[in-house]
Parts: C-alpha cells; structure tokens; sequence
C-alpha cells in the first residue's frame, strides 16, 4: 500500500497527475469531436454531393478502423504531415516535432468526431418537420429555426447518445500511452515496471478508471433529465 | 504515395489479417457463451448472483480494453500462485491473454445486449411452451435464446465489428497481427500514410464482409416472420 502514497516515497501524486491528463486529452478530444460532429452531421443533412461524399468517407474510416492504427498513423505522421503544412507557408523547414499531448487529442478528436457526427445527424432528423415548416410559415429566418427551434431539441435527442460517445472518448485516451504521453495508463505501466507490482498498479487505474467513467455517466443521466423536463419522459421520471 | 512500397506490405499485412480473424472468431465464442450466463444470472432472481453479475458487467464497460489486456498478461503473472497453477499453461501465452481479455469484454457488452433480448421475449410465447409442458431448459433453448439472439441480431453486427477493431490491441503484447505489422513496418520504412491506407483497407473489407454475414443472418431468421406477416 506504500506504493500508492502521495510524495516521493509512493506513486500516488504521479497517478493523479496522470489522471488529470487523461481528463484534460479527454476533454479536449471531446470538444473537437462536438465541433467535428455538429459539422458533419450538417455536411451529411444539408450539404452538397462532393461535401456529403467527403462526411460519409470520414465517418466510415474513422468508425472502421482500429482507433491504435489510427494513433499509429497520427504518431508517425505529425512530423511529416506538420512539416507540408507549413512548408506551404515558409521556405524550408527543418525537421518538426508535434507535442504527444497534440497528437493524442487530435487523433481521438477524429475519432470522437466521427461517432458525435452520427449522434448529430440522427438527432436533427428526430425532430419533427412540422415544427420546422411552422417556423418557416411564422416567418423565421433559417439561422433563427436553428437556433430557435431545431438546435435545442435536436441536443436533447443527441445527449444519451453523446453520453456513450463521451464513455469512448475516455477510454480511447488509454491508447495514446503508445505515443509516450504520460496519462493514467503509461502512468501505471511505468509504475508497474519499476515496482514489479503490475496487479496493484493496474488494479489501481481500473479503479480511478472506473470512478471518471461512473461519475461522468452520472453527471450525463442528470442533464438528461434537465434536458427532459417539461417533456414526458421527463416528467415520468 | 509510394504505390509499391503499397504493393509489397500488402500480402504482409494479409498474413496478419490470419491471426486477427483467429483472435476475434475465438473472443466471440467464449464470449458468447460467458455472455448467456452473465445475461441469465443478471435476470435470476437471487440478489447476490444478480449483483455479482452486475459487477462484472460494470467493471468491464468503465476500464479501457488496453488496460483489461495488461492486467491479464502482465498483472497475473505477478503471482507466484498463478505461475505455478494449471492456468498459466494458458496465460503464459500473449495469444491465449489477448483472447481471455477480448472473450471478457465482450461478454460484458453481449451480456447487456441479451438481457434486453430476453426480457423482450413475448410473454404470451413463454406461456405457450409452458402450456406445452416444456421444461425449463427447453424452454430457454428452443424458445427464450433463439427469439431474444434474433432480437439482438443488428446490435450484436456492431458488437462484431468492435472486436474486429479491438483486436488490434493484441498487438501491444507482441502479437503480430494486422495492426502489429503495420506498426513494424511503419517503424522501418517511415511512410506512415501508406502503410495506413493498406492496413485500414482490409479492416474495412473485414467489417464489410461481417455486415454482409449479419444481414444475411438476419434475413435467415427473419424468414418465418415475413411468412406470418405475409399470410396475415
């Protein structure tokens, strides 16, 4: 038990360190999925053919295949990818290296991106069309009906999906150990190699594991049911 | 893109897809079969065994696969007790951990898949097999298990396709398996793009060929519906 002590003797403030990375490249995941999603699922619903074959085509990659593959080609890719991008800007750029901590929120990000996209599309689509036809014959403009009238709605219909998206998005933090961020779980296995106590250290991730996933599932149920009152699934509850 | 750098790690990356297959047609098994008796003693009526299975069912859904696979592999074997016991036969070996870990995952998401299934069983066709006189076993194998596997048939399709990504995870405990060898030969060649676009491809054609196998399935199954609904 002395291993997990906070302070030089044990791991215990390295792996809250650690878990507060892991939120932090979560949350920001998860944001960029939101943006990501909200864009696509527009693109899907109202773009273009070129711009809806292009949403289709992200989102069958991105929910495809394996999110490490993924990681792998973002990992082995930054320098390479982030020196053409700025060479169309600069002269000659030397050799360029990406933080870990953008790498693994930009991959994830996609990742999360493409499933929130599906939750958007299918939120929108669960709004009934009279209510956009009403706004339309009250006279408000698209940006309004937007705004007014599909927007709200169309989250209230999308937060039990993003909930899910949002459970994904953490755990899916866990694999970016490979690019040598230091979250919870490159934490534990360093701290699992050095001890010779891999069980309890493991043992120990799964835990706070466990305490972010059923906090923030908690956290989600409530605003569901915020979201839901005045309706009535929201009063049945 | 360097087309014959493409060319020759295909038929590379083809003899990972081997062990990929291997991996999750395994997983899925086990888990299946871990998943109906996870289902059942969450449905059960004593208190104990329920909860016990809702354990289960929490812990493996909340912790990150990657980090279910390393306490199997690397945690266990830190025990003297396990090293010396029938078991490590089994889990001394990456391949047999990485299927043990994939098999207990997915038994916990199938396991919530089929206790919907089962509770959405019609009432009226479990009174008619006991009308029949079936007894409890058949009753689940012939009536409950088939009607509540073809309700979840679409959802277990996903599920299917989950394992086919998580698998990919197996190659972290050195197994060479389609993600394995990519990252190998990304490592040697740095053309990360490509070797990309080869290996995702034959995890699309993989997932494509799983849809294809699901649809039809549930074409089977859905088979005498359509003829009652048609003879309606």
């Amino acid at each position: 038990m002395d291993l997990l002590a906070f302070g030089d003797t044990g791991w215990g403030d390295e792996l809250g360190r650690a878990m507060l990375m892991t939120l932090a490249v979560a949350l920001t995941a998860m944001a960029l999925g939101l943006v990501i999603g909200a864009l696509g699922a527009t693109a899907k619903l109202a773009g273009a053919w070129p711009v809806r074959l292009a949403a289709r085509l992200y989102t069958t990659i991105f929910r495809g295949i394996p999110e490490l593959l993924i990681i792998y080609l973002f990992f082995f890719g930054s320098s390479g990818g982030a020196k053409w991008v700025l060479e169309l800007f600069f002269d000659s750029v030397g050799y360029v290296e990406v933080d870990a901590f953008i790498i693994g929120a930009l991959a994830v990000g996609l990742i999360s991106g493409s499933y929130s996209t599906e939750i958007f599309r299918g939120a929108a689509i669960a709004v009934p069309r009279g209510q956009v036809e009403a706004g339309m014959a009250a006279g408000m403009s698209r940006g309004l009906i937007l705004r007014r009238i599909l927007a709200p709605q169309a989250l209230r219909f999308a937060l039990p999906g993003l909930g899910n998206v949002w459970q994904l998005t953490l755990k899916d933090t866990s694999l970016i150990m490979v690019t040598g961020l230091v979250e919870l779980m490159r934490q534990s296995y360093v701290a699992a190699g050095s001890s010779r106590e891999p069980f309890l250290f493991y043992i120990a991730a799964a835990a706070i594991y466990l305490g972010l996933t059923s906090v923030s599932g908690a956290g989600f149920r409530r605003a569901e049911r915020w979201a839901g009152r005045g309706t009535q699934q929201g009063a049945g509850q | 893109m360097k087309f014959t750098l493409m060319w020759e790690s295909l038929p590379t990356l083809l003899s990972g897809a081997v062990l990929t297959v291997q991996l999750v047609a395994l997983a899925l098994v086990i888990g299946f079969g871990l998943a109906v008796v996870i289902a059942l003693a969450r449905l059960g009526s004593n208190p104990l065994i329920s909860g016990a299975a809702r354990f289960y069912i929490f812990v493996f859904r909340g912790t990150p696969l990657l980090l279910q696979i390393f306490l199997i592999y690397y945690g266990l074997a830190q025990f003297e007790w396990v090293r010396e016991s029938i078991f490590w036969l089994v889990l001394k070996e990456a391949y047999w951990a990485a299927i043990i870990a994939l098999a207990l995952n997915t038994a916990a998401y199938t396991a919530e898949l089929m206790r919907g299934g089962i509770s959405g069983v019609p009432k009226g066709q479990v009174e008619a097999a006991l009308a029949c006189g079936m007894g409890r076993i058949t009753r689940y194998r012939r009536i409950i298990l088939p009607t509540a596997f073809r309700q979840i048939l679409p959802a277990y399709g996903n599920e299917i396709i989950l394992m086919v990504k998580a698998s990919s995870l197996a190659s972290t405990i050195t197994l060479m398996e389609i993600t394995g060898i990519a990252e190998r030969i990304i490592a040697r060649t740095f053309s990360p793009l490509e070797v990309f676009a080869v290996a995702g491809a034959i995890y699309l054609a993989i997932n494509f060929a799983v849809t294809l196998g699901v649809e039809g399935l549930e074409r089977r199954y859905n088979k005498g519906l359509r003829l009652a609904s048609a003879a309606r």
